[in-house]
């Protein structure tokens, strides 16, 4: 559905007399396959948003290509506006315009007749539960409600790909778990969702494949498990009594094993399959049990590991 | 066809907004009904007519002349705001046309700009100005494409600074000598040699003078096809620019 190879964007940017060249995005090759939610990810400044905006034409490429929804964004841009949705980051509604009228305002600029605006306003409004507000003023508005409408705005005319720039940022986590059912509901309805995001668990949570940006180009790529478990399996940390490390290490020992002053822990492919072996053994061995705790890798190890950075940090 | 389609929805939305607010427009008359009221009644002793209406004859025409440049220049700043909301943006992802973009409210100011001008003229026939009806009709269109210009440089230098803090600046820079120019105030018959011949070179001292042929029931002045003239090429190569400048990226 999206295919692209070697995109490349820079801005020249102007810092009292220097001007100096920025590669924003340097050579980024993207597949996304119809029908997911694909997560794109890395912090503010990795590149996201200008990525996103070439593919959704407000921006050419210095250079490489792209295909979306089958169109060639270089040789037919045009095309690809009629093929694909974007909802900006900053919002898209005007404070004294209603949702009905920014709706129906699209569904026609992008060719509708009257009467079909008017349908698919209707039919969007209440997909998006907005059928209740949508006749008041935007300003009016919630930033959950004011968001939905956005996204609204951004399918009204059916495409085949929505782009979606980061569309939780700011909201709290109620509206943020509502507007995850929103996108899943927009897969629901066969569009290939393309979502940027410094959320590390909303795309674990959403997006069935991801790839992470920083510093302009693609990092790691492909789904959120597959990607955890490239880098480490799980660890289980086991805490005991001080007297009995030594003799749980003597048990464990055919384990990847750390001993701590009150605890042990294990490395292990797959924690679930792990536990009730480790405590079997420590069992069998006489040893009083303490606690137990399953950590698994998050996207942020995984971030970590690729850039030698944590996400959170930067 | 598509794109008178697509002129005629924006114009549409943006009228809509506009007659949400109508206010705007009669805070628009204020400043030069503040004119007609306050410094017309100088103008009789100071340009030595015999009689009021003679008196504006004279400035009507300018005030117009005046009200279209202002306030086609500082349309851009709502086109800040619009940019900033977002509703650039989202138009520019679908199909429309970039023309249509700028045509639809440029051409809401040209409305609003009419009105503006109706509401002015009917003023001064209390001051005893007289003027043929189809002469009023042709400096409305001169007023119509002045306002077209203004509205889309406005509209061009606001996509290109994107910030009300340099849009204000600049058009007043602009707007400033272009009005001492222009013979707006006072007819620049009474200007020494030197500042007429620059003024020659200011399109809008033509367009003035354009009008004031027509409010004096002057149609075959050379002034008149001359001014209509300069103003339409001009409007054209604003449209043409302006319109470039929506097409290309506004991030």
């Amino acid at each position: 559905m999206i295919e692209t190879r070697g995109l490349r964007k820079s801005f020249v940017s102007r810092q009292g007399r220097e001007k100096k060249k920025v590669e924003a995005v340097r050579g980024v090759d993207l597949d996304v396959a119809e029908g997911e939610i694909f997560g794109f990810l890395g912090p503010n400044g990795a590149g996201k948003t200008t990525t996103l905006r070439m593919l959704a034409t407000l921006i050419e490429p210095d250079d490489g290509r792209a295909t979306i929804a089958g169109a060639d964004l270089r040789a037919d841009p045009g095309e690809v506006r009629r093929r694909i949705g974007y909802v900006a980051q900053g919002g898209s509604t005007w404070d004294d315009s209603t949702a009905r009228e920014e709706l129906v305002l699209q569904a026609r600029l992008y060719g509708a007749s009257k009467s079909d605006a008017l349908a698919r306003a209707a039919r969007v409004l209440d997909g998006f539960q907005l059928s209740e507000y949508a006749d008041r003023k935007c300003k009016t508005y919630s930033g959950g409600q004011r968001r939905r409408v956005d996204i609204a705005l951004g399918i009204i005319h059916e495409p085949k790909v929505v782009f979606l720039d980061e569309p939780t940022t700011g909201l709290d986590p109620q509206s943020r778990a509502h507007m995850w059912d929103e996108v899943r509901r927009l897969r629901a309805e066969g569009m290939t969702v393309f979502i940027t995001t410094h959320y590390l668990d909303e795309a674990d949570a959403l997006c069935d494949r991801i790839s992470i940006m920083d510093n302009g180009e693609i990092v790691a790529s492909g789904t959120p498990a597959d990607l955890k478990r490239e880098i480490s399996g799980d660890v289980v940390r086991v805490g005991l009594p001080v007297d009995a490390i030594a003799a749980a290490a003597q048990a464990l020992n055919s384990y990847k094993i750390e001993t701590y002053e009150d605890n042990v822990r294990l490395y292990v492919e797959d924690g679930a399959v792990a536990i009730p072996q480790i405590l079997r053994a420590l069992d069998a061995a006489g040893v009083p049990l303490g606690t137990v705790e399953l950590h698994r890798p998050s996207l942020d190890d995984v971030f970590l590991t690729k850039t030698g950075r944590s996400l959170r940090e930067s | 066809m598509k794109l008178l389609r697509d002129i005629s929805l924006i114009f549409n939305r943006q009228m809509q907004l506009l007659l949400r607010n109508p206010i705007w427009i009669f805070v628009g008359v204020f400043q030069p009904v503040m004119y007609l009221l306050l410094f017309a009644p100088l103008l009789k002793p100071a340009l030595q007519v015999q009689t009021n209406a003679e008196a504006y004859e004279i400035f009507v025409p300018g005030l117009l002349v005046l009200l279209a440049i202002f306030g086609g220049l500082f349309q851009g700043f709502g086109l800040i705001a619009e940019l900033r909301a977002g509703v650039i943006e989202r138009s520019r992802v679908t199909p429309v046309s970039r023309l249509a973009l700028l045509l639809g409210r440029s051409l809401r100011d040209v409305v609003s700009l009419i009105a503006q001008a109706v509401i002015i003229t009917l003023l001064a026939l209390l001051f005893d100005l007289r003027v043929f009806l189809p002469n009023l009709l042709l400096a409305y269109l001169m007023l119509a494409l002045i306002s077209l210009m203004t509205s889309a440089v406005s509209y061009g230098v606001a996509l290109a600074v994107k910030s009300e803090d340099a849009l204000a600046p600049l058009m007043n820079t602009v707007a400033q000598p272009v009005l001492l120019l222009s013979g707006i105030l006072l007819p620049l018959t009474y200007a020494p040699g030197w500042l007429q011949g620059i003024a020659d070179w200011n399109p809008f001292s033509w367009a003035v003078n354009g009008t004031r042929a027509l409010f004096r029931g002057d149609l075959g002045a050379p002034d008149v096809w001359q001014g209509l003239l300069i103003m339409a090429v001009l409007a054209v190569l604003a449209v043409a620019w302006a319109a470039r400048q929506f097409a290309r990226s506004v991030r």
